[in-house]
């Protein structure tokens, strides 16, 4: 595990358009920008490598008042290469940027997710996440 | 939201045999722990059986073994053998008799439904066999702490009491 490089940024743009069907270069290129540093504990841009490789990637930083809550880390983006789940790659990528949130002095950590995902879902409950405090609510713009 | 006593029944029979997946587990031991009729629960288990999740072991020293994928199986594969999801209360009405506070109700009804269906599929056995041991764990600190708290007490109680009479005074 180590804070995503340049280098790497093509090789988790793979992953995610392999997942999403959809390749959103400048979308990463501005998360990279925000999130790439590596210097700060409040925000997080980690990639999990293998043989060189990049295997899998997470996002989050810390958050404060959002939504009224208390300074806390969220995580808004986690993948794996499909051919290198089930081996503990998310549970590590989790760990790792747990323990920089709680070096940033949070205890708290939050997602949102779709509901019709079964598989981040479980892979977040199996973890140990619950559900929080918080509804999530939406309306069409007409 | 309530669960009907099968799919409760279900859920004790699974998670028991998942938790120990190695021991055959006596139907009556089931039954004494949770204060349910060996008979009712015969039912269950029969069908816990029948969908491959159990696996049924006669003669002496039988009884029942978890047979499926703790990472895989989650709440809401058990859940749907026993209990049905309502349809919402348009769905329930002739189509003439659909009202417009029938629609409305089914719009929040069917959020409900599919919050609780998302909650069920994701959480497998694994997960919450995890969350039981957690939940254990904390109880048995808290009774820890409890019988500090008591042990500490003997030492207060006689100097509170001793107060009492002065404070009439």
């Amino acid at each position: 595990m180590r804070a995503v490089q340049r280098a790497d940024l093509d090789q988790v743009i793979a992953i995610d358009a392999g997942v999403t069907g959809l390749e959103k270069r400048k979308y990463w290129a501005s998360v990279y920008r925000r999130y790439g540093s590596g210097e700060r504990s409040e925000q997080q841009f980690l990639v999990a490598i293998d043989q060189g490789r990049v295997v899998g990637f997470i996002i989050g930083e810390v958050r404060d008042w959002e939504f009224g809550s208390p300074p806390c880390g969220w995580v808004f983006a986690i993948d794996v290469l499909p051919q290198a789940r089930l081996g503990g790659i998310g549970t590590r990528l989790l760990e790792t940027i747990s323990a920089a949130f709680r070096r940033a002095g949070v205890r708290k950590l939050r997602t949102m997710l779709a509901r019709d995902n079964p598989l981040i879902l479980s892979f977040f409950r199996s973890q140990g996440m619950m559900a929080g405090p918080l509804i999530s609510l939406e309306m069409d713009l007409e | 939201m309530r669960l009907q006593k099968n799919t409760l029944l279900a859920l004790y029979s699974v998670l028991e045999s998942a938790g120990e997946p190695e021991t055959h587990i006596a139907a009556v031991r089931i039954a004494d722990k949770y204060g349910v009729s060996s008979h009712h629960l015969a039912k269950v288990l029969a069908e816990l059986a029948r969908a491959g999740i159990l696996e049924s072991v006669r003669g002496a020293g039988g009884g029942y073994r978890f047979a499926g994928n703790p990472r895989r199986l989650t709440l809401m594969d058990i859940i749907q053998m026993f209990e049905e999801f309502s349809p919402p209360v348009a769905q329930r009405n002739a189509p003439g008799e659909v009202t417009p506070v029938d629609r409305a109700l089914g719009v929040v009804l069917a959020e409900i439904d599919e919050n609780a269906k998302a909650t069920f599929s994701s959480i497998t056995l694994a997960t919450l066999l995890r969350l039981i041991d957690k939940q254990q764990g904390e109880a048995a600190a808290d009774a820890l702490r409890g019988e500090a708290v008591a042990a500490a007490r003997p030492a207060a109680a006689p100097r509170t009491a001793a107060r009492k009479p002065s404070a009439r005074r």
